[in-house]
């Protein structure tokens, strides 16, 4: 039997939507498979690895580890939201300058935490950066450069 | 003028889509009418297929098809890229852990879920083959079937391949000092972050297939194989891999999706989980036995070197990792005598497949930490003993191959001094050095083709896949600095095979050496072009038309690359296309079909503090020299090293699969399976080249990229013993083997 739907409204990247979920989506499947919002990544599917972070009402969340269902109501932001009009933010345009893009899969998640743990400590310290991003793996082991490009972001050099 | 870009660091090529999530991976991609793919195995790594019943999966509503074995073309075709032994699904058995005996295809995932729960599967469990031990047991099940190589004397064993490779004599050679070990090298997982994907579509009489993959011209060979169709009618589209290290370069899954597609005429996708992605690639896992011999001065007399392998249930590329690994074994040195005899036993595991560092990684653990153990001997310094076994450049040290194309010595210095060997150490600490020595190809052929268009800009096809190396931004500086355009007038373009010529592999670190140098020639040709062209325009012979960086020069009069394009091209326009080619042939006298195109040598220094309380391993100094020859793009050269170094970290500290009785893989997925986390970087991080333009790529360049792991364990389990005076032989350097081995240390056993 075809499960009931859940109607949920959100703001995502500061556009209100009403869709229609299935009751065990989580937001991951729903932002990438419902709006098409494929920037967030989906790797190991139990919170442990990043790939999938967004910002919801103001925390960074594992957003494979939270139903559709939960974000009603809710404000989101993704990878997709940051740059406005084309324009990179601070945190993007570090990122490139520092060169922590490497294959880039985890990039868009790491960002993400990144950003939260601005948005919360405009100024951490290296101990602090390391302490946000603790939960984003990337394989690649672009970590060293990572850090430089969050650093960088919060001395506001890269402006 | 425009920018000379050789040795600067531009912007990665694509970076801006990779910060903005505009990048498609190839799980982003989306087809009209797709069919969601789910993959149904057995609970066990070994097992006897009695019946697959798919009545009760099929009635689930939005399936459209699930396969077997049944439903293929019979005997079910099978495939590899050097033995035809693994089929597109499990026939009769399954083999391991994960191999897929039914696939179900719906129009939901939703639905393909539910149906694969639905498939039921009566099998009977066999003995399995999970070890070294168990695959040289006389007794145990064969894990390929003998029909399959009938020709082969070792058909009825479960050894794939003895190799012997060696010259001198070590039976008769003088040491005064010999030192015997054993060493062991646990399968590891790939972990790339974007799990392995998958999609195919009908394509009229042909088939179009989408794999992150990182040789996509030999997945276009395989399904022309399996499918019995013209190379010409199997597309391959390559999205850029979101990391690969190996994993990615050898199909997989990509034949059961083109029988899928051709079956249900509609586009199939399969994304396979992390679990399922643990279960389709693994590194090779290693017992390597080494007796060693020395003079008393430090000289190397032999190495007699027994190395087993256990590789998977197929083949895959692995029959290649144990070849070339154990052929360097010595590694970088001047040895007079060496005995290296390898086998490649098979198992039912997950196929072992290439993995960064090709097999290198696992001797260097066993050979480097030799020496080590002979330095301690004779009382000589570990820095001192390499430096008088290093070769100079020129020198021949494998005999038949490639001499020694670098300063190695000065690598070996630089990685010293970034530790400060030899100063004083702080109590609990212990520093450790080592080199890695891989070879890079063998064999290539690699093409490009170069358009110039009508505004001046330029669009390169190349066959090469860039998984983050870097390879559109390092390709974009040589067209942009050969040709004097700016950067951003640099297209390159990737992925298709439909439209990029032809290209043995991206593997080897062998992109901007053996691609670079098609690039590279392909500019020239156009240069050539413009010359013979411009010769008129200018009133000139062709001898005294001069092409440099976007002006051409006569001796009359100069003209840019715009004013001479609008007048030679004129109202119709058009362009100016050029093709560029670097191809090695095999070479069968060679044991590996080749001398290798250079050596991509590295060497890892670490030091590193041990909580005797806990055996935990604190890194406070790491460094990496890599001899890149020259770094065209210092920024990626240092990304990729220091990215290699902390891989290194990873199966040198914590990583390690962990099987079951029944050849389950335990610690499946990210939870259980640990890798390398920003918290885990070394304190201080040094990755660091030597450039002295020796290379044989454009402007004296080699190849990077897997050297910074080529000596990461020896180099830290060395630092660790100085640190502890316990030895460990065995990856990884958990705290649990370093807290039981200081314990046994204390009790003097």
């Amino acid at each position: 039997m075809p499960a009931r739907t859940v109607s949920v409204t959100m703001t995502v990247n500061g556009r209100v939507r009403t869709l229609e979920v299935q009751p065990h989506h989580t937001l991951l499947q729903c932002l990438r498979e419902q709006l098409e919002l494929t920037g967030t990544k989906e790797c190991c599917s139990m919170g442990e690895c990043g790939a999938c972070t967004v910002i919801v009402d103001g925390r960074s969340v594992n957003s494979c580890l939270m139903l559709a269902a939960e974000a009603d109501g809710c404000t989101v932001t993704t990878i997709e939201g940051l740059a406005q009009d084309g324009r990179l933010n601070a945190l993007q345009e570090s990122f490139l300058e520092a060169g922590a893009v490497q294959c880039g899969f985890c990039i868009p998640g790491m960002v993400m935490a990144a950003q939260d743990l601005l948005n919360h400590n405009p100024h951490p310290t290296v101990e602090q950066i390391k302490e946000g991003l603790a939960g984003n793996l990337c394989r690649c082991g672009g970590y060293a450069r990572i850090i430089e490009a969050v650093h960088a972001a919060s001395r506001g050099k890269m402006e | 003028m425009s920018a000379e870009w050789i040795g600067k660091s531009p912007r990665r090529v694509g970076g801006f889509e990779r910060v903005t999530g505009a990048q498609q991976f190839l799980a982003d991609i989306r087809l009209d009418g797709t069919l969601s793919v789910r993959l149904v195995h057995v609970d066990c790594g070994h097992a006897k297929i009695i019946e697959v019943d798919t009545s009760e999966a099929a009635k689930v509503p939005g399936v459209h098809r699930v396969l077997t074995a049944a439903d293929l073309p019979q005997p079910v075709p099978r495939f590899g890229p050097t033995f035809q032994d693994r089929p597109v699904i499990a026939v009769d058995e399954a083999k391991f852990f994960g191999e897929p005996v039914a696939a179900v295809a719906a129009e939901t995932d939703d639905a393909a879920q539910e149906a694969a729960a639905q498939v039921r599967l009566r099998y009977e469990e066999l003995r399995g083959v999970y070890t070294i031990d168990d695959a040289l047991d006389s007794g145990a099940p064969l894990v390929q079937d003998p029909s399959l190589r009938p020709k082969d004397p070792l058909r009825n064993t479960n050894t794939l391949e003895e190799l012997k490779f060696g010259w001198g004599d070590v039976e008769k050679a003088h040491a005064d000092v010999v030192v015997e070990d054993t060493y062991t090298f646990p399968m590891v997982t790939h972990f790339a972050i974007e799990p392995y994907a998958f999609m195919a579509a009908p394509d009229g009489d042909g088939i179009r297939v989408w794999s992150p993959i990182q040789h996509p011209f030999i997945l276009q060979r395989i399904i022309a194989d399996v499918l019995e169709l013209p190379l010409a009618k199997v597309r391959i589209f390559a999205p850029d891999p979101g990391g690969g290290f190996g994993g990615k370069g050898y199909p997989k899954f990509e034949p059961l999706l083109a029988f899928l597609a051709l079956k249900t005429g509609r586009p199939v996708r399969l994304v396979l989980t992390l679990e399922e992605s643990f279960q389709a690639g693994r590194r090779m896992a290693n017992r390597v036995r080494v007796r060693s011999g020395f003079l008393r001065n430090g000289s190397i007399v032999f190495h007699d070197i027994m190395a087993d392998c256990m590789i998977g249930a197929y083949v895959d590329i692995a029959a290649r990792v144990v070849e070339k690994a154990s052929y360097t074994a010595c590694g970088p040195y001047r040895v007079p005598n060496a005995r290296i005899l390898s086998r490649a036993l098979l198992s039912h595991t997950t196929p072992s497949t290439a993995f960064r560092g090709f097999g290198v990684p696992q001797m260097s653990w066993a050979v480097e930490s030799q020496l080590d153990e002979a330095a301690r001997k004779l009382g000589i310094d570990r820095v001192e003993i390499r430096l008088r076994n290093l070769p100079r450049k020129g020198e021949v040290f494998i005999p038949g191959d490639l001499p020694c194309d670098g300063n190695w010595d000065e690598a070996l210095r630089k990685a010293a001094a970034a530790v400060d060997w030899g100063s004083p150490l702080a109590r609990g600490r212990g520093r450790g050095i080592a080199l890695g020595l891989k070879i890079s190809a063998t064999y290539a052929a690699s093409y490009v083709v170069l358009r110039l268009h009508y505004d001046g800009s330029a669009t390169l096809m190349t066959g090469t896949s860039d998984m983050g190396q870097g390879a559109r931004t390092v390709f974009s500086q040589i067209v942009a600095h050969e040709m004097g355009i700016p950067l951003s007038q640099v297209a390159v373009v990737m992925g298709d095979t439909a439209v990029v010529p032809y290209d043995t592999s991206t593997s080897a670190s062998r992109s901007t050496v053996i691609m670079g140098t098609a690039v590279f020639r392909a500019c020239q040709e156009l240069k050539a072009q413009i010359r013979r062209l411009a010769a008129d325009t200018l009133s000139a012979s062709e001898n005294e038309v001069v092409v440099d960086r976007g002006v051409i020069h006569g001796p009359k009069g100069d003209l840019t690359f715009l004013a001479f394009l609008r007048d030679f091209l004129g109202s119709t326009r058009g362009e100016l296309i050029a093709v560029g080619q670097e191809v090695k042939k095999k070479t069968w006298k060679h044991p590996l079909a080749g001398t290798t195109v250079f050596y991509e040598l590295s060497c890892t220094a670490a030091e590193v503090e041990v909580d005797t309380g806990t055996g935990m391993i604190l890194i406070h100094t790491f460094a990496t020299v890599g001899d890149v020859g020259k770094a065209l793009n210092p920024q990626h050269v240092e990304m990729q090293d220091g990215g290699a170094a902390v891989m290194g970290l990873g199966h040198t500290l914590m990583e390690h699969l962990i099987l079951d009785a029944s050849g389950r893989i335990r610690n499946l997925g990210a939870l259980d399976y640990r890798i390398p986390t920003i918290k885990d970087l070394p304190l201080q991080m040094h990755s660091l080249a030597i450039e002295n333009e020796d290379g044989p790529g454009p402007y004296g360049s080699k190849g990077t990229g897997e050297g910074g792991l080529l000596a990461t364990s020896p180099a830290v389990g060395s630092a660790v013993q100085e640190a502890t005076g316990v030895k460990i032989r065995d990856l990884p350097l958990t705290p649990e083997r370093i807290w039981q081995g200081l314990q046994d240390h204390v009790r003097g056993r």
